[in-house]
């Protein structure tokens, strides 16, 4: 009895360790995209992607941990932007550039692993903004159009991803109505994201399933 | 029960352990400190390779992480700007601390430029003195024009009478002007004596302008004292059609871009008439033939490869116009002058790489140009009438001109470059004068060149270029060999110093070749010193110099032809100080420079007696040009003011008993100032996705109206003196430009087909 009960829990603690080893890139990723949640200053969030990269070199096969590293130094730029508080023109390519090139180079391996994938092409369209508003008098003629085309492009591949909506929702509510932005337009976008989110479901729990508190945040600023 | 199995769970730990060790022993602390030799690294990335480990340093260079990984593994510790270093580690029982000592990367965010001389306005990611596109059209003194807008930096003088740029006490010859790599020959349009011709390549064509006020690189030859260098635009970014309306005529043109963006064309053509303005703002001349200008362009580009490029643009422009005015040498009569221009310009650029390290560049134009001129005298009744000045002249240009340039990169930025350049000129003219008389000449020149340079990175503070270029002249059947050096020492953050030393030969003018005297290459050396400070949008530049001109050319009277060059004999020097500002950062929607230049030269070339200061140096000059947008009415406010202190002038003559120049009269003209203003209203500005752009422009040269005189001419006889004037006080420009993305139309077009 004993002995069948030793090789019993034997077999059942092997098993539990083979299925903890293909589930601890799931842990060791959900555990970032729990701190990501919370981190709202450019160095934790560029740490944060430090770490999502250290998990995607070592994985090799994996586009999200890329992607969230991408995604998390493309985010640090946009703090580092408006860091005082407001978006000041121009001035601050010194800063944002390099996280722009480091963002885009995280991105372009996620790519390689993870060809036409709508999701990808949402942090492209980041990227082309935060080039853009490094020195939006010079660039916005290349950068304008080569954001507007990622948005498009990450439509076309998923016409119900909700994330193109928020970021087309920003770019309206953030552009002055003189240059053709308009808070209402913002607003039915963001809308038409929170019913893109309703039906909304991430392949798994470590998919991109972020934007949801953004549009939320939104709203109610508008009202 | 409990207990029990508590027991039995330690014996399969014990089992467990045989196994799986790092199940059950401690995990242990990787800690330590990253640091370049002076100072702690912030935001540095520490990986146990192959593993999820690692930690980002802190403020402090401080990292600490836990790890229940065993065995051997690479630490990896990386920062941006820093060499990647990787260390072989056994992760045992213990904790480990290390101490990581970063190198700097060379690299080209933070590695000094080589600049002593040059204004680098390229597309780069670094700002600096950046003149582009837009920077050159929202220039108020420039009218859209390149030179125009390059004569508002240090170095360049405001000479109004001639075209092309006279820098740092050199002629406009001394000048020469490359696109893409390769010679321009007749930059600008033809145009009537003591009027400066503008030039015929429109600002938009270029996304860089290099102007090299001295010590350029070995790429660039057949300059004694500075190069403009333009690099074209790649692919458009979108499918347009284009259509300008001015006082001054009109354009259209089309644009192509193909679906995947790797191909483009088009074409455009207008048409120009001075006419309307000149009958609102009264001219100097009667024109009888109001200048007139048709001129088509046409392009295509396509990528050859990912990396490979090939671009085509061509110019054809045919121009005529004809005047008469006073004339100086017989009072009551007028002198009539009439010029036919045609014009071909084709230009192929290719660039590719070759493999990860090598990259080549290769140029290819061909440049022809005609003009007809007419100069008699006529009397009051507009009869002509026999005077020996009268003549008819045909010049006609043939040039063509290759290069080819290898690029190796090296590590660390450096590079190493070579090639060859070759330059035909054919140049041939009939010259009638007042009797009848026909002289024909033809000149062919073949100029070879080899060169080879180095951009030497010895740290990110510490850099040089080194170069050589050797050139053949088959007309003088002479070699000369140019020797290029410039270093450049970074002394702070922002800030550099550069020198740079360099010799420089060029061609005598062609109108002084045709002659029976054997000439060799004119020489230049520059010794130049330079100070930068240089901010994200901040730029403070200071430089002095030292020019040294050898073997310039001399002329001469010859068998009663003044103005034939006799020899080499001439010589010179100059020396200046130059300071440039500009600051787009301080004052919100304000961008604004200023560029002062002294200047002290002297030089005994052409008829010269002796060593003088030439009529086309000011000892001072100065510009401010301001711009502003203004976001809100999305209109565009630009200002420029410039001044130059008074220039000498010399009517020089010969006199037959000593056989030797003498000054008839000299004197100085009074300072010159120009205040210029223009508007530029962009309705759809930052519109996003808008089907059509539109520039509406209003602008007035000289707003002040004051009187400006670039010298004195004098009648043959030296009795009568007139001012050179320009043609009009004030010029006032009003257009609208308007552009129509067609992307959206054709895909509408197609999707309803």
């Amino acid at each position: 009895m004993k002995k069948i009960s030793f090789a019993f829990v034997a077999v059942f603690f092997a098993s539990t360790i083979f299925a903890q080893m293909s589930d601890k890139f799931t842990s060791a990723m959900q555990s970032k995209l729990a701190l990501m949640d919370s981190a709202k200053d450019a160095n934790s969030l560029k740490d944060l992607s430090a770490a999502f990269e250290r998990i995607a070199d070592a994985e090799k096969t994996q586009w999200l941990p890329y992607y969230y590293a991408a995604l998390c130094n493309v985010n640090a730029g946009n703090i580092a932007m408006t860091g005082s508080g407001t978006v000041s023109m121009g001035n601050n390519s010194d800063k944002t550039d390099p996280l722009a090139d480091k963002s885009e180079e995280l991105l372009n391996k996620a790519e390689a692993l993870s060809k036409d994938n709508s999701e990808i092409f949402i942090v492209k369209k980041m990227i082309a903004t935060l080039r853009l508003m490094g020195d939006p008098m010079n660039r916005y003629m290349t950068y304008g159009p080569e954001g507007a085309q990622a948005l498009e492009t990450a439509k076309k591949l998923n016409p119900d991803n909700p994330r193109a909506f928020v970021l087309e929702g920003l770019d309206k509510f953030y552009t002055p109505e003189q240059f053709g932005g308009s808070k209402e337009e913002a607003k039915k976008l963001f809308e038409q994201a929170l019913q893109k989110y309703a039906s909304f479901k991430p392949e798994s729990n470590i998919h991109p399933n972020w934007g949801k508190n953004l549009v939320d945040d939104m709203l109610a600023q508008m009202k | 029960m409990f207990v029990i199995q508590f027991r039995f769970m330690k014996k399969i730990a014990c089992f467990l352990l045989i196994f799986l060790p790092a199940c059950l022993m401690a995990q242990i602390t990787i800690s330590g400190k990253v640091s370049d030799k002076k100072n702690p690294i912030h935001g540095a990335s520490i990986t146990l390779k192959d593993t999820y480990d690692g930690a980002t340093t802190d403020s402090l260079g401080r990292f600490s992480f836990r790890t229940f990984e065993k065995g051997e593994f690479t630490l990896a510790v990386s920062s941006v700007g820093y060499k990647p270093f990787e260390e072989k580690i056994t992760v045992g029982k213990n904790n480990l601390s290390f101490d990581f000592i970063l190198k700097e990367e060379i690299t080209e965010m933070k590695a000094v430029v080589v600049t002593a001389g040059t204004f680098e306005a390229s597309d780069k990611k670094r700002a600096g003195v950046v003149l582009n596109s837009i920077d050159i059209v929202t220039t108020a003194s420039a009218n859209a024009d390149v030179t125009q807008a390059l004569k508002t930096l240090p170095g360049a003088q405001q000479v109004g009478e001639t075209e092309g740029l006279f820098v740092r006490g050199g002629t406009a010859a001394e000048t020469k002007i490359f696109i893409d790599g390769t010679l321009v020959n007749k930059f600008f349009y033809s145009a009537s004596p003591n009027v400066s011709g503008y030039g015929r390549f429109s600002p938009f064509l270029f996304r860089g302008t290099v102007f090299s006020t001295g010590g350029y690189s070995a790429l660039y030859g057949q300059a004694l004292s500075a190069a403009v260098i333009l690099e074209s635009i790649d692919l458009p970014e979108r499918t347009t059609a284009n259509l300008g309306i001015s006082v001054l005529g009109v354009d259209a043109g089309y644009q192509f871009l193909n679906k995947k963006k790797t191909a483009s064309w088009g074409f455009d053509y207008n048409y120009t008439n001075l006419g309307l303005a000149f009958l609102v703002i009264k001219q100097k001349q009667n024109y009888f033939i109001y200048p007139g200008i048709n001129e088509g362009h046409v392009n295509f580009r396509f990528k050859t490869s990912k990396t490979g490029m090939l671009k085509y643009y061509s110019n054809y422009s045919h121009s005529i116009f004809g005047f008469r005015e006073p004339s100086i040498d017989s009072v009551g009569y007028l002198n009539l002058f009439k010029l036919k221009n045609f014009f071909v310009y084709q230009n192929l650029a290719w660039k590719e790489s070759l493999g990860p390290n090598w990259k080549l560049n290769a140029g290819l134009s061909y440049t022809r140009n005609s003009d007809d001129i007419d100069s008699r005298l006529q009397n009051s009744d507009r009869g002509d009438v026999s005077f020996f000045k009268n003549f008819r002249a045909k010049p006609r240009g043939n040039y063509l001109n290759a290069k080819l340039v290898i690029e190796r990169k090296l590590r660390n930025l450096s590079a190493i470059r070579f090639g060859s350049e070759y330059n035909f000129s054919r140049d041939e003219a009939t010259f009638s004068d007042y009797s009848g008389n026909k002289y024909n000449y033809t000149l062919k020149e073949n100029m070879n060149a080899l060169f080879a340079e180095s951009d030497i990175y010895i740290t990110n503070g510490l850099a040089a270029k080194l170069g050589t270029r050797l050139e053949h002249s088959s007309l003088f059947n002479k070699n000369n060999i140019a020797p290029r050096i410039s270093l450049a020492y970074k002394t702070g953050k922002s800030a550099q110093a550069s020198v740079a030393y360099g010799i420089f030969y060029e061609d005598p003018e062609t109108k002084y070749l045709p002659t029976a005297n054997a000439l060799i290459f004119m020489k230049a050396t520059h010794y130049i010193a330079q100070y930068m400070v240089q901010n994200n949008q901040r730029v403070f530049r200071a430089e002095a110099y030292y020019k040294k001109y050898e073997n310039l050319v001399k002329t001469g009277f010859v068998y009663r032809r003044d103005g034939v060059a006799i020899n080499n004999n001439g010589s010179g020097d100059a020396k200046g100080l130059e300071f440039f500002w500009r600051d787009k950062k301080t004052l919100k929607y304000l961008d604004y420079w200023i560029s002062y230049t002294y200047l002290d030269t002297k030089r005994d070339f052409l008829n010269f007696p002796y060593a003088i200061t030439p009529n086309f140096a000011a000892k001072h000059n100065a510009s401010i040009v301001i711009k502003s947008f203004a976001l809100p009415i999305k209109t565009g406010f630009n200002l420029s003011y410039t001044y130059s202190s008074g220039r000498p002038y010399y009517n020089i003559m010969w006199d037959a008993n000593s056989s030797k120049y003498f000054f008839a009269d000299r004197g100085m003209i009074p300072d010159y100032h120009n205040v210029s203003f223009s508007v530029n209203y962009i309705p759809t500005i930052g519109k996003q996705n808008a089907k059509s752009f539109a520039v509406y422009v209003l602008s007035v040269n000289n707003i002040l109206n004051i009187k400006q005189t670039y010298g004195y001419q004098y009648s043959y006889s030296g009795s009568r003196k007139e001012a050179i004037v320009p043609p009009a006080r004030m010029f006032v420009f009003i257009g609208a430009f308007l552009s129509f993305g067609t992307d959206r139309t054709q895909d509408a077009i197609n999707n309803n087909l």
